[in-house]
């Protein structure tokens, strides 16, 4: 029995807690107790369940003297494991951070915390977020709680699988993730929930794992686009410490939506209908010009002409930033040691041991890119294409308020599929690739189900900062598309 | 005079660059809060940025900026209003990131040039290249346990300037002027202590050797040289040694080589095909470095006299040679000193006294200018005491001495010692009269034509008085009674 607790959406919850129709504690517990029902997903690194009790109870006293924080006071939210927490093992989904435990805890995750909302635990993940199925993780894979009865279990997406899952499988109100190339927005669509990637800068990158610093972004993964704002609103701010956190006043979110999209206009990019796309996916494309044209808005035809070489592009100067920034995990100061009579021994055999297969692909990669007459054909080359990429993006929004795409070429496949090719796994971002490169805010929203019943997002790019139309946008999406169907393992239970 | 090492295909000439790595002076490092000073115990001074741990950031430290384009415009350099930081990476046990950010292809400073003041008078012009700022590593401590590496993070992140000039030296003498007048440069501006000994101030050494005329040769790179004279030594050595190898038939390989101060030589440390391909690219994790120009001409606006115009201002208004102004000059606290004396007296007679009797002292006694027994503020006093003639110039050295043995003001000494010199008339020709009552030899001698016989007599009149007379006034008195006495 699933406690009716945990199917509120954030701002359900944050209403009942207002209106006193339950506290924290029980809020907190119903979640609690679900992670631990749901084991069998494999979705938690690390459950925290003491950690959310002794939150939640705080959350309830500050409640009783009229001092609740704001509306994430005493909300239960997943936080996936790239985000440095204090007292708590931080893996990355690595080997190689065994037994890390920050003594500090990430802007992000420390500006919810002051916000009150209560961490129910570490989600899994792709290994230092290098994924698009969650599929290469130390901890193992996680589950998708969608599948198709036809007994194979599905990939949740990544690398913010286990974040996405949680959401859907009603295990917390929310939880956070990061985007480097669509690991917030493509599992939010294989998991049939709301996944938004801020503009970059607008969430400060501080405590959070480095994997591409140029490129990641944390993010909301929620259940309604409503929640998504209101999570947003408690994630962002300009912080100090991050040199490419962007000193912008934070509008309110929520406040932004309930505007609809009359006028609006919605760029519909020619270049992202690719050969391969499934014809479900571009019918349900065709069927969100329809919604947003049908809610007042105007669609319009855009170019963006770089859009084709948006995947090799991100697949050199992600991998060139990785291969920089992985070379802190190297044995001597924390996590794994796996000993050598040598440094350099010791070095390759904590890195070789420590790094699983598709870190290590990657950070070969980013190192040849960088090397000594390589450096200027590849990782120059792609610095030049990603410029000419954000100025398609400016050029269309000339014209456009925001633009609208698939969010995924498919739905969740089975895990193991797509395992031994590495261009299959890499091609889930094409379409989420783009807006990461530019910089650009961007949003995935359930909008409906393929042939086999499994969910499918629509996705919607706005201007830098200007999260409010893109959130008002996938408003107007989200009450077209009506999508309300629960996934397997829900109706199962 | 150009140095040139002889050999049997013809004569030499040295090639010399410099890289000089000054610390910045700063309460905090380059990209974090943590504290720099020198001497805290390991790991006592290393921030969560410095140690790399997992999700930090690194923020740019403006100060260490200003202190930066400071330096630039001391160095009469051009200043990038646009640069960039960058990544170098190679795994280090002491580098916790795996990657030092430095500034490689976009400086903060451009060109500019530095002027010698070598010790036969010539004023050479040195090129600078450029100027950029970069962050230290640790330290591996090998000696510690015989089978582990112990790792100090106190320096990790420290700011420092590398400041690397164009290969326009051609003797050692020549790059130890140059790497002088850069230390003085710095420690005028207040950007860089200068201190070789803690390693704030340290150079890498290029060098390479060919026959006049000739294009520039293979050089090879003598790294951390941490003193003038070590840096002497071992472009001296290295140019010897490639000489050697040549006209041996040999060649000589790019290399990165070792300075043994012990054994003046230099040695391998790892030749080119082990040199790491550093893999530079822009860190993703700071925005450009853009300057504004105003922000430049502030700084340009507060910038202080430096060397070359305080030698300047001492030749033109206090009539100095350029010998006794370079010396002067050359640190900033000696100038300092030398001003506090001169003002309101002689220049020249301060400038004497400093060069003379204050440098033979602090020679003798080790000691630097800021350690000197005897104040600015005393020689003064002791300067006035000779204008005004209380004293001799000859009685001055002894006060002067027992100043520095008693570290007392000069007025004491003399009162103390009865060292006030004899004005009245009547004394010293009451001892002039006896001398020459005794000595009627010696007034026949000068009666006879022998003028030289005056300095005996002098003596004995300073003998007779202690020397407290007054020497102009005992030779005029003299040689009026001597005169006199010729007379019939």
């Amino acid at each position: 029995m699933t406690d009716p607790l945990t199917a509120l959406t954030l701002a359900q919850a944050r209403d009942g807690l207002a209106s006193g129709d339950f506290t924290s504690e029980e809020l907190t517990r119903a979640h609690s107790g679900a992670v631990e029902a749901a084991r069998d997903l494999n979705l938690f690194i690390t459950e925290t369940p003491e950690l959310a009790l002794e939150r939640a109870q705080a959350s309830d006293t500050r409640r009783a003297k009229d001092a609740a924080a704001g509306p994430m006071d005493g909300i239960p939210i997943a936080v996936k494991d790239l985000f440095c927490t204090e007292g708590v093992l931080t893996t990355a989904g690595s080997h190689i951070l065994d037994g890390f435990t920050p003594t500090y805890e990430s802007t992000v995750t420390a500006n919810l915390r002051a916000a009150g909302a209560v961490m129910v635990g570490k989600t899994n993940l792709d290994e230092f977020a290098m994924g698009s199925a969650n599929v290469t993780s130390y901890y193992g894979p996680a589950k998708n709680p969608w599948s198709t009865g036809d007994g194979k279990d599905r990939v949740p997406g990544g690398s913010s699988g286990g974040s996405a899952a949680a959401v859907a499988a009603h295990l917390c109100s929310a939880s956070i993730g990061t985007d480097t190339g669509g690991s917030i927005r493509q599992p939010a669509s294989f998991s049939g929930i709301v996944g938004l990637k801020p503009t970059y800068g607008r969430c400060s990158r501080w405590g959070i794992v480095a994997f591409a610093s140029s490129l990641d972004q944390a993010g909301p993964l929620t259940r309604t686009v409503r929640d998504a704002a209101i999570m947003l609103g408690a994630m962002a701010g300009h912080d100090a410490k991050d040199s490419t956190s962007a000193p912008v006043e934070k509008p309110d979110f929520e406040a932004a939506l309930g505007g609809g999209v009359r006028g609006l206009k919605v760029g519909i990019p020619r270049e992202y209908r690719i050969d391969s796309t499934p014809g479900e996916i571009e019918t349900l494309w065709q069927q969100g010009i329809e919604w947003l044209k049908d809610a007042g808005a105007e669609p319009v035809d855009v170019a963006l002409p770089h859009t084709k070489y948006a995947l090799p592009t991100y697949y050199i100067v992600a991998p060139a930033e990785a291969s920089s920034n992985l070379a802190r995990y190297d044995g001597v100061r924390f996590g794994l040691r796996v000993p050598g009579e040598t440094l350099d021994e010791m070095y390759e055999n904590t890195r070789g041991e420590g790094f699983g297969a598709e870190v290590r692909r990657r950070v070969l990669i980013g190192t040849y890119v960088l090397s000594a007459g390589y450096y200027d054909a590849y990782y120059v080359k792609a610095q030049k294409v990603r410029t000419l990429i954000a100025r398609d993006f400016k050029k269309a929004f000339e014209t456009v308020d925001v633009i609208l795409t698939p969010t995924a070429p498919s739905a969740a496949f089975a895990i193991g599929e797509k395992m031994d090719d590495p261009i299959a796994m890499y091609l889930n971002d094409v379409f989420t690739v783009p807006a990461s490169l530019a910089g650009l805010p961007a949003i995935s929203v359930p909008a409906g189900l393929d042939p086999q019943g499994l969910p499918l997002g629509l996705h919607l790019i706005g201007r830098p900062f200007d999260e409010e139309t893109v959130l008002r946008a996938a408003e107007a999406l989200e009450t077209a598309a009506r999508f309300d169907t629960k996934p397997a393992y829900l109706e199962g239970a | 005079m150009a140095y040139l090492i002889e050999g049997t295909s013809g004569d030499w000439e040295v090639v010399i660059g410099l890289e000089i790595h000054a610390q910045i002076v700063s309460e905090a490092k380059l990209f974090s809060g943590a504290a720099t000073a020198f001497g805290a115990p390991p790991n006592a001074q290393v921030s969560l940025v410095d140690a790399a741990m997992p999700g930090m950031l690194p923020v740019i430290n403006e100060h260490c900026v200003a202190m930066a384009v400071r330096t630039g415009l001391g160095l009469n350099a051009e200043i990038n209003l646009t640069s960039v930081f960058e990544r170098k990476n190679y795994f280090y046990a002491d580098l916790p990131a795996g990657y030092q950010i430095s500034q490689y292809a976009q400086p903060v400073v451009g060109e500019g040039t530095v002027i010698l003041d070598l010790a036969d008078g010539s004023t050479p012009t040195v090129g600078i290249e450029r100027l950029h700022m970069e962050m230290d590593a640790g330290k591996s401590l090998h000696d510690q346990d015989p089978r582990r590496t112990f790792i100090d993070l106190n320096r990790s992140g420290v700011a420092l300037m590398e400041i690397v000039s164009k290969p326009d030296m051609r003797s050692p003498e020549e790059a130890g002027a140059y790497l002088r007048k850069v230390r003085s440069i710095v420690r005028y501006l207040g950007t860089c202590d200068g201190n070789m000994e803690e390693g704030s101030l340290r150079c890498d050494v290029n060098v390479s050797v060919r026959h006049p005329g000739e294009d520039l040769r293979t050089r090879t790179e003598v790294k951390n040289v941490n003193s003038v004279r070590f840096a002497m030594q071992a472009i001296e050595y290295e140019a010897n040694r490639q000489v050697e190898a040549y006209e041996a038939g040999g060649d000589v390989v790019q290399e990165t080589r070792l300075f043994d101060a012990g054994k003046g030589e230099t040695r391998t440390m790892r030749s080119k095909e082990y040199a790491h391909d550093y893999r530079y690219f822009p860190d993703p994790d700071l925005l450009p470095l853009v300057l504004s120009q105003d922000y430049v001409d502030a700084i340009k606006a507060d910038l202080p006299e430096l060397p070359d115009q305080r030698k300047d201002r001492y030749m033109a208004s206090d009539g100095l040679t350029a010998y006794d102004a370079g010396v002067l000059v050359a640190e900033k606290e000696t100038a300092d000193y030398f001003e506090r004396v001169a003002k309101g007296r002689d220049a020249k007679t301060a400038a004497n006294w400093v060069t003379g009797a204050l440098f033979g002292t602090l020679n003798r006694l080790d000691l630097a200018i800021t350690e000197s027994p005897v104040t600015a503020d005393d020689l003064g006093r002791l300067l006035d005491l000779i204008a005004d003639d209380t004293i001799s110039g000859r009685i001055a050295k002894d006060v002067f001495d027992a100043m520095v043995e008693t570290g007392k003001e000069p007025a004491a000494i003399v009162e103390e010692k009865g060292l006030r010199q004899i004005t009245d008339i009547g004394a010293i020709e009451a001892a002039i009269d006896g001398i020459m009552a005794a000595n009627a030899d010696q007034v026949a001698q000068f009666q006879g034509g022998n003028e030289k016989v005056i300095g005996w007599f002098v003596g004995q009149v300073m003998k007779a008085t202690q020397g407290k007379a007054n020497p102009q006034t005992v030779n005029a008195l003299l040689r009026r009674k001597l005169e006199t006495e010729k007379q019939p």
